[in-house]
Formats: structure tokens, C-alpha cells, sequence
């Protein structure tokens, strides 16, 4: 967010480091990680081993991934809470259509011939629903722009369709992850664990998508000032939907990657995606207006949380307790920042 | 005299020991993963736990017994529980949980770490992972067959379900339907739904009774025998044989009528306390003895004769309860391995 465009004009002040107030923003996702990540080792220094980071860091690759998504809607002034429930839709698909075909729906079982002629088997359906579904959020999002719709009424509708088609799709837990992403998500990588390079590589083709493209800067600019981008010459309607596609791509990535860490489906698996893609995008220096987004913060907000959750359990807080500390570890972070945005308003 | 002696001595052996060489286990640690603490029964199975492990604990059976609760019902949350007990290094993870497929691929973690895992009541489908189930299908079917035993005659049944498309109501009533096809000489004339909560039960047996013929018995899921039980006496009906639940609530009222009219009937659910079960079991697979994959958890069944004693031993609003022993785990894979 270092180089976030500000809210006033997107190509008035630029990309400023000058400011101290400015730095110390973008330090703060990663201090607030560092300081958990120490605490988490002072507590359980077994965690300070490759086999210890994978294990602290496998979960955050779809919750980062879930927060990317976010990012790109927040990115042009909206807000999606039907990304919890696409998320489960796509596991939902990823674990029957994209493993088996249409013949691994459990809908459809004694249905098709035996044995299934390949067009029921093949993986290709589970792409197509997949590519489907980025569709429909590209589509939402140009409806959202057209007929000047409160995206958060949409995408709250929108999450009762997409939870209801993903017990449609798997109504009992179960079916089974493909191979190919099962290995993925479970790659041994030398010296540094998967998850972490995962990350890393996640933040920075995220960055270089949205902070150093051109386009990246017009999506960006259509959340700070539409009117300018508009008269720039640029359809507003594209850019949205440019906006919503990403994020319908990365929360199918996110499913994916998700599904290949836990090898079998659940509808409900990703329920909470919503609201810790939300605060992940904001405790990594994302702002709810204004197109101020940070696709590296982003990727180390969702870090965050998830260490968060671990450090409770090594705590061994009672658990009672643990939603409200997790509340206090993000109030915590988000004071600090209004602290350093005082600072930067008086500079 | 002496191979008396010998013999003697290695029948003390075989019995102290079960017949098996045992390790010790009093320097490992297991820990139980819980998705859900917000009912009286969960409730009462974390207590379970609590006073059963910490007497073991003390013991020096084994090490540690911690008990870890997710803040959430949530299949990721209690994914990214189980990675940080491997983390702490337990030996055993005894797990509750959230999805019978969504935590796979961290029960294999724990397993590929060298972790024994039981799960229990909610059970894991992993290969690698032990599983204490409830046999919910025959709880159905003991019911019936309870009331085969009562009423030879047959008659008449009503049957309350629990919540609609949950596997358990499908798994008991698809139990109950079995056994009176199996006897015939019974008829079940409306089924409604009660949601195991005797409010809901009484509501909905309300509204079916006056469309109904006489009835001779009413078969259950638990939590809805004592909402029947009001409904069909506001309705001026005989009181036919209601199956009850183990709740506190249809204990009393049972006590009541027996006390007063020699009421009798069965009751019958899983005790909270099969955490206790599994704690053991996963004891019995450290201390490497051979314990089966598939276990089931036996039923906490309440007949006329030993109503008074559980009833004194459950609480008000909760369940009747069972701590289970060693021993009683012992018992339950020996069953297993002789199936």
C-alpha cells in the first residue's frame, strides 16, 4: 500500500515513499506478523522447523488467496460477502466435477451408464462449471456498476445462491480431491517450505497485476475517483467487471487450493472466508474506500490471522475467549494504524 | 507342585497384562480436539474428559491430557487445530469432528508425524485414523424390538424424528422402520418431526394426535419423549409406551409415573462420557496393544429396574452420563475383534 493511490487524485501525488507516517503503514502487516511469529516460536520452538512452518503456514494459503480476492473487489470500492460460500462451491465442484466429471456428482449417481462413455468422466465439466462461475462474478459485477446496486445487498444474495448450489453440488461431505492438486498443494520444496514460497509468489504476481500494470492502476483509480477514470475514457462497467473476474479466479483458486490441503469436500468448509478475507485485506493496509489496496499486505494480513488462531491454541487460551482475542489482536493493529494515519494527515 | 506354581504365575501374568506385552504410556501425552462446545451434552462430554483424564493423569497412566475446544463449528478452524497439536507434539490426538471428510488431509499430517488419531462421535473417514461410531441404526431398532418384547400384541406407533436431513435422524428412523418391518404385528401411523427438543415435540405431536387411531407407543430419537409425553396427556389419551432419551427431563417425568401408576418403559442414548472411551482407546493403541480400526460406542440403555440410580446421577437440563473405565474399553475392542 506503499505506493497505494490516494484518494483524492489517482495520478496527482504518485508514488510517494517520502512520508515517514507512510513507510511505517507498510512496515505495520509485516511487524504484526514478525511479532506474532516470534511469540508462536518462544512458545512452541518446534514450530521453528520446515516441517513446523508448513504446518503453521498450510492453511494460509487459501485464506491469502480468499483475501486477494477480496482485494480486488475492495479495490474498486465494493465489498463481496459471497466469498465464503464460492469458496465452498468450488471445493464443492473441485471435489466431484473436477475429480470425476459429471459421473462423480453425487446428484447424478445411477443415472449415467455403466461404464460412463468419457464425456461423463472427463475433468473437463469441473473446468467449465469453474470458468462458469469467474463468469458470474465477472457479470455481477458489471450489474453492481449498471444499475448503481449496493454491491454488499448483491453479494449477500449472491451467497445464499452460491452455499445453496454447493450442497446441491455435494450434499454430504465427501467425494475426493484430483491427484494432480492433491500433489500440488503437498509439494516438498527444498529448504523453504511450500506454503511459504506459496505465499511469496501469491503476493508478488498479485502485485505486479495491480500495482505495476497499467490497468492495475485504472481498477485501482475506478475505486478512488470514478468520475476521472470515466472521463479518462475508460468503461467503468469493464473495469468492474475486470475487478469481479479477478476475484472470482482467485476465490477459485482459493477453493482449490484449500480442497487439495484437506483431500475431500465439504459445502460448508469455507464459511468463515468471508469475514477473515475482509479483515485480512484490512489488517494488510487496505481501506474501505477509496481503491487503497496492498495485494503483498493482503497476502501477509491472511498470514496473520491464521498465525493468530495458532498462537491462541499454544496460549491454550480458553477457548471462550479465543474469538474476542482475536478480535483484540486485529483492534490492536488497526489502532496502530489510525496512530501512524494521525501522524501522516499532520505531516 | 512347582508347574501349579508356574502356571499360576502366568495366568496372574496373562490377566494383569490382558494377554498382551503392554508399553508404558506414562510419558505420553494425548489431547482431545473438540469442534463444538455449545449444548449441555458437549458440555458434559468436556467434563467427562476432565474428570477421567485428570484422575489418569495423576495416576501416571500418562503424561498430559489436554482438552482444546475451536472457538467456531468450523472444519478449517479445526484443521488448523490439529496442524498445531502436531506442532505441540502429542502422541495422540483424540478428535470430535467438524466434518467426516474435511479435516483428511490434516488427520494424515498427524498420522504421517508418527500421532496415533481416535475419533469418535463425529468420526473421520481417513484410513489412517481410529473410529469410535454410534450404531444410531440400531438404536432405532432396539426400540422396536424393546416394544416387540412389551406389547406382543403390536399396535399402533408413532414415531418422532429428530431434525429433517440430518444423518442421524435418517440413520435411526431408517433403525426403527427396519425393526417393525421385522415385526409385522407393528404399524406406524404418522411420523412427525420434533428437532430432539421436547418443545418442538410437543408442539408437533400436538398437532398430529387428533388425526390419529389409538396408540400403543411412541418411538423417539431423545429430547422429545417428555414433549410427547405433555401432548398426549393435554389430549386425554391413554398414555401409551413413550421411549425416552436419557434426558433429565424424561427421566423425572418417567420416576413420576412409575412412582405413581407403575409407568413403565426404556430409555436409551449415548452417554456424553464415550470421550472417556476414546481416551482409553487411544491409551490401549500407545501402550502398543492391536485395536481395530472400527469400533462402536455402546449404547447407555436405562430400564425400569436402574432408573432411579442414573436418574440420580444426571444433573437438571442434562443427560444421563457414564464415565467409562479402562476396562469398559478393553471390553469394547475385544467386541470389535471378535466381529
Amino acid at each position: 500500500m506503499s505506493e497505494g493511490a490516494p484518494s483524492t487524485t489517482l495520478l496527482g501525488r504518485g508514488y510517494a515513499w517520502s512520508t515517514s507516517p507512510r513507510v511505517l503503514r507498510s512496515l505495520l502487516p509485516a511487524f504484526s506478523l514478525a511479532v506474532i511469529l516470534i511469540a508462536i516460536f518462544y512458545l512452541q520452538p518446534r514450530a521453528m522447523s520446515p516441517i513446523g512452518m508448513k504446518l503453521l503456514f498450510n492453511l494460509a494459503v487459501p485464506i491469502a488467496l480468499a483475501t486477494i480476492a477480496q482485494m480486488f473487489v475492495l479495490a474498486v470500492n465494493d465489498l463481496d460477502l459471497s466469498i465464503g460460500a464460492y469458496v465452498g462451491f468450488v471445493v464443492a465442484v473441485g471435489s466431484t466435477m473436477l475429480s470425476g466429471g459429471l459421473a462423480g456428482l453425487p446428484l447424478l449417481e445411477g443415472l449415467i451408464p455403466d461404464p460412463a462413455p468419457w464425456i461423463f468422466t472427463t475433468p473437463l465439466a469441473g473446468i467449465v462449471v469453474l470458468a462458469a462461475a469467474i463468469g458470474v462474478y465477472a457479470l455481477l459485477g458489471a450489474v453492481i456498476q449498471l444499475r448503481n446496486l449496493p454491491s454488499i445487498v448483491v453479494t449477500l444474495g449472491m451467497s445464499f445462491i452460491w452455499a445453496g448450489l454447493a450442497v446441491l453440488v455435494l450434499p454430504t461431505p465427501g467425494g475426493s480431491a484430483p491427484t494432480w492438486l492433491r500433489g500440488l498443494m503437498t509439494l516438498q520444496v527444498p529448504i523453504v517450505p511450500f506454503p511459504i514460497v506459496a505465499l511469496i509468489v501469491i503476493g508478488l504476481v498479485v502485485h505486479l497485476l495491480l500495482m505495476r500494470s497499467a490497468y492495475g492502476a485504472v481498477i485501482r483509480g475506478s475505486g478512488g475517483n470514478p468520475r476521472s477514470v470515466a472521463r479518462a475514457g475508460w468503461s467503468l462497467v469493464r473495469v468492474k467487471m475486470a475487478a469481479f473476474g479477478l476475484a472470482g479466479l482467485f476465490g477459485v483458486l482459493s477453493g482449490l487450493a484449500l480442497l487439495g490441503l484437506t483431500t475431500a469436500g465439504d459445502a460448508n468448509i469455507a464459511v468463515r472466508y468471508t469475514l477473515l478475507s475482509i479483515a485480512g485485506a484490512i489488517l494488510g493496509g487496505s481501506e474501505f474506500v477509496g481503491g487503497r489496496v496492498s495485494p503483498i499486505g493482503a497476502v501477509i494480513g491472511a498470514a496473520t490471522l491464521t498465525l493468530a488462531n495458532s498462537f491462541l491454541t499454544f496460549l491454550r487460551l480458553n477457548p471462550d475467549w479465543q474469538i474476542g482475542a482475536q478480535g483484540a489482536i486485529l483492534i490492536i493493529v488497526l489502532a496502530l494504524r489510525v496512530l501512524i494515519s494521525r501522524g501522516e494527515v499532520r505531516n | 507342585m512347582k508347574w501349579i506354581n508356574v502356571t499360576l504365575a502366568a495366568a496372574l501374568l496373562a490377566v494383569a497384562g490382558g494377554g498382551v506385552a503392554v508399553a508404558d504410556t506414562s510419558d505420553k501425552r494425548i489431547a482431545l480436539s473438540n469442534n463444538y462446545a455449545g449444548n449441555s451434552w458437549r458440555q458434559a462430554m468436556l467434563r467427562s474428559w476432565e474428570s477421567v483424564t485428570g484422575q489418569a493423569v495423576t495416576d501416571g497412566v500418562v503424561a498430559a491430557a489436554d482438552a482444546f475446544t475451536t472457538a467456531e463449528n468450523q472444519v478449517t478452524e479445526q484443521a488448523a487445530q490439529i496442524q498445531n497439536l502436531i506442532l505441540e507434539g502429542y502422541d495422540a490426538i483424540v478428535l470430535n469432528a467438524a466434518s467426516p471428510e474435511g479435516l483428511n488431509g490434516a488427520v494424515k499430517e498427524a498420522c504421517d508425524a508418527g500421532i496415533t488419531v481416535v475419533s469418535f462421535d463425529g468420526v473421520v473417514t481417513e484410513p489412517c485414523a481410529w473410529r469410535i461410531a454410534v450404531d444410531f441404526k440400531q438404536m432405532g431398532k432396539d426400540e422396536v424390538l424393546y416394544l416387540a418384547e412389551k406389547l406382543p400384541d403390536g399396535g399402533n406407533l408413532l414415531e418422532i424424528r429428530g431434525l429433517a436431513g440430518v444423518f442421524v435422524d435418517d440413520e435411526i428412523s431408517a433403525g426403527i422402520h427396519e425393526g417393525v418391518a421385522e415385526n409385522p404385528q407393528f404399524n406406524i401411523v404418522g411420523s412427525v418431526h420434533g428437532d430432539w427438543a421436547q418443545d418442538v415435540a410437543q408442539k408437533a405431536v400436538a398437532g398430529i394426535l387428533p388425526s390419529l387411531p389409538d396408540i400403543v407407543g411412541v418411538v423417539t430419537q431423545g429430547g422429545d419423549g417428555y414433549g410427547a409425553a405433555q401432548a398426549i396427556k393435554a389430549a386425554g389419551r391413554d398414555m401409551p409406551v413413550i421411549i425416552m432419551g436419557n434426558r433429565h427431563d424424561e427421566l423425572t417425568w418417567w420416576k413420576e409415573q412409575k412412582d405413581a401408576n407403575g409407568y413403565e418403559t426404556m430409555s436409551v442414548s449415548i452417554a456424553p462420557g464415550v470421550s472417556t472411551l476414546a481416551f482409553w482407546v487411544a491409551q490401549m493403541i500407545l501402550s502398543g496393544q492391536d485395536v481395530p480400526k472400527d469400533l462402536t460406542v455402546p449404547f447407555l440403555r436405562i430400564d425400569q429396574d436402574n432408573l432411579e440410580e442414573n436418574l440420580a446421577n444426571t444433573e437438571a437440563g442434562g443427560v444421563a452420563n457414564t464415565l467409562y473405565s479402562a476396562e469398559d474399553a478393553a471390553s469394547v475392542v475385544a467386541e470389535a475383534k471378535a466381529m
